[in-house]
């Protein structure tokens, strides 16, 4: 039986690796590297499981909305469709989307159990800040606590 | 999962939630994969669909297992059926992936599978067990050859990242040492006379022999390295038992309690007795979707591929169905027929219109939909039986790929293959489906280099399959909140009108094909006595 080597040695392993990466053929995708979105956080910060880590609005919405939003938040289309966030006439009240992110909708999970009032807040605040949204009320940590 | 039975438990959705904070990646798998209530399949065999009236035509959406089987079966009993399917191919999440394959997500990205001939990845359901009656009969009907799912291997690893330097640990050995040392602790409760209010004499003496065999503990109820826990855990080296002049055999020493329930890695020792896992438990030769395709073979020529609903219509006479080709797009194109079985997974299905009554329009919106990512990586030779002796089963991490699966075909024989790379759940979900294929994939495969540090010289390709991101699920299976549950259940599985649902989501066995397939069966059955009743 091969020992399994200490941590250090792995994570030298793990640096050759992203280097051999870079010149090995992954599946090829449809978009090239630069069309590529930025990745959401950096290698090894992923959240422990049960609640997620991240605090800004950005990083949160990287984390978790773009998924299925994208990351240009105007949405996908498959045999039904993600809603744009984009340009979204919805997030006219704050409280909408805050109710969405801690409930869910239809298919769409809820985050309550996964993110602080204050999470919520500024992951709302962002989506509705940005993306050709421009609503100038922010929603605040009380009124998600109120929400819930 | 237990506790969901006990009406005063808390909600699915607090435990999983509780679960995953306290004990981490292994109980919240434990958790997730047992979201049905365990119980043995209420499957009786084939139906019986005897009296179909002649010329009476029933319209099948979706082409996976549920509309595969009520295919099937309504067709046999001499209904006229046509089937329609979003994809260009038959079998939905019951799937497997094969080089040649190619698959494109939401958002554009496309991967074509690059694996050898003949190694494969399921990246929906992998395994069927014992009780899951259904598929075990279509299976033996359509003469789809099964073989032996291992899921719990003791020789394969539990990793936790935080702990023993980072060193993987040998399911054997964490298995034996835990029960070693807490039958040590309850034999000195015992003999401290602690428990002397809760046993007789004679009950103490029959626990202390009990836990002296449970525990391999000594004459002293001692849990210590001796012969005795290496023929338990192992000796310290594997295959160290040799003949003639080879070296005598050393004994292993045990992992020291306080380090051991530091680690928490006892807490993955749940899943694999769970009532779903239990040995036995099968998988198809050559992929999961061999059962789908044996069914879709004999029903193919019902099948439009490539059609995407955009709208469900009923009036008293029959029931209209809009769809478009799903690559083309184009003129919209109609169907009618005298009733419709609806399998559309109702992550898809509630942004569609569709003419039902409120109660299951209100229904068909209220179920989430759980993410889920699995990945295939192909490997230039299979280090993990070369080197490590792990012949099928699974490894657990508090990493976030949270698994890695060893393949239970092809064992022994040498050569490439393909490991299930990871296969996640939770938050860590989430945020892979937030990642492009490419990240996603040079991201498991730099983690699984702490639990394999071979990975990086023989990693070849990879696909990974994040279930949000699928097209024609918009999510792995739908997770009913109790209360949601309680509220809808029923609603959503009546015949409303002349339309009927079925799908995993319309079974009390979420995520498992044989939810699909009894609801299917159990739909079929109500809408043909209907159909018999009224004609």
């Amino acid at each position: 039986m091969a020992t399994p080597v200490p941590l250090s040695h792995s994570l030298r392993l793990c640096r050759n690796l992203l280097c051999l990466l870079a010149l090995a053929s992954f599946a090829p995708a449809a978009m090239s590297a630069d069309d590529e979105p930025p990745p959401f956080s950096p290698p090894g910060s992923f959240t422990d499981l049960g609640h997620f880590a991240h605090q800004d609005g950005a990083t949160l919405f990287r984390a978790i909305c773009q998924g299925c939003h994208m990351a240009d938040a105007k949405g996908a289309v498959g045999a039904g469709y993600y809603p744009a966030l984009a340009g979204d006439q919805k997030l006219a009240s704050a409280t909408y989307p805050a109710l969405v992110v801690l409930k869910g909708r239809h298919g769409m999970p809820p985050f309550g159990d996964y993110l602080t009032d204050a999470q919520v807040a500024e992951v709302v605040n962002y989506v509705r800040s940005h993306f050709g949204n421009q609503y100038p009320d922010a929603l605040t940590q009380a009124e998600v606590a109120r929400l819930r | 999962m237990r506790s969901v039975q006990n009406p005063l438990s808390i909600t699915r959705r607090d435990l999983l939630r509780k679960i995953g904070v306290s004990a981490g990646a292994a109980m919240m798998y434990q958790a997730m994969s047992t979201l049905g209530f365990a119980r043995e399949s209420d499957y009786r065999g084939p139906i019986d669909l005897a009296g179909a009236p002649k010329g009476t035509s029933i319209l099948i959406l979706g082409a996976g297992m549920a509309g595969l089987v009520a295919a099937y079966e309504l067709r046999r009993a001499g209904y006229t059926v046509k089937v329609l399917e979003y994809n260009h191919r038959a079998g939905g999440r019951s799937w497997t992936l094969r080089g040649g394959d190619e698959y494109t997500e939401l958002g554009g990205h496309k991967q074509k599978c690059e694996f050898d001939p003949g190694l494969y990845v399921n990246p929906g359901p992998w395994r069927i067990p014992y009780h899951h009656h259904g598929m075990l009969d279509y299976a033996r009907r359509l003469k789809v050859p099964l073989e032996p799912f291992n899921q719990l291997n003791f020789n394969a690893y539990l990793h936790s990242s935080k702990d023993f330097g980072g060193k993987p640990q040998r399911y054997r050995h964490i298995y034996a040492d835990y029960h070693g040392h807490i039958a040590e602790l309850l034999s000195k409760a015992v003999n401290k006379g602690q428990l002397d209010a809760e046993l007789t004499t004679e009950d103490k003496e029959r626990l202390l022999q009990s836990l002296r065999t449970f525990g391999v503990l000594d004459k002293d109820y001692r849990y210590v390295k001796s012969f005795a826990t290496s023929e338990s855990r192992g000796y310290d080296s594997d295959g160290d038992r040799g003949a003639g002049l080879m070296p005598a055999p050393q004994f292993s020493t045990p992992i020291a309690r306080d380090a051991l329930l530091k680690s928490g890695l006892a807490n993955y020792m749940v899943t694999p007795f769970d009532y779903d896992l239990t040995p036995s438990m099968f998988q198809p030769v050559g992929g999961m979707d061999r059962i789908a395709m044996a069914l879709y073979n004999d029903v193919a020529p019902l099948v439009e591929l490539d059609a995407k609903v955009t709208a469900i219509d009923q009036d008293e006479r029959g029931v209209s169905v809009t769809y478009v080709d799903a690559r083309r797009g184009g003129e919209a194109k109609h169907a009618r027929a005298d009733w419709c079985l609806c399998t559309i997974p109702l992550s898809i299905l509630s942004e569609i219109p569709v003419k039902v009554s409120e109660p299951m329009l209100a229904a068909i919106q209220s179920a989430p939909y759980e993410a889920s990512v699995k990945f295939g990586l192909q490997f230039k030779r299979r280090f993990w039986e070369d080197d490590e002796r792990i012949y099928g089963g699974i490894s657990f991490t508090d990493l976030p790929i949270q698994m890695i699966g060893y393949p239970m075909a092809g064992m022994n024989a040498g050569g490439k293959g393909v490991l299930l790379g990871g296969y996640v759940w939770g938050t860590n979900a989430y945020e892979f489906n937030a990642m492009t294929p490419e990240q996603r994939i040079r991201k498991a495969v730099e983690l699984g280099a702490q639990i394999h540090p071979q990975y990086p010289a023989e990693f070849e390709n990879g696909v990974v399959v994040s279930w949000h991101r699928s097209p024609f699920t918009q999510g792995c299976f739908a997770n009913w909140s109790d209360a949601a549950r309680e509220q809808h259940y029923v609603n959503l599985c009546q015949i409303d009108g002349r339309i009927a649902l079925a799908g995993e989501h319309a079974s009390r066995l979420p995520a498992w094909q044989e939810g699909a397939v009894l609801s299917s069966l159990d739909t079929i059955s109500r809408m043909h006595k209907k159909i018999v009743a009224t004609a």
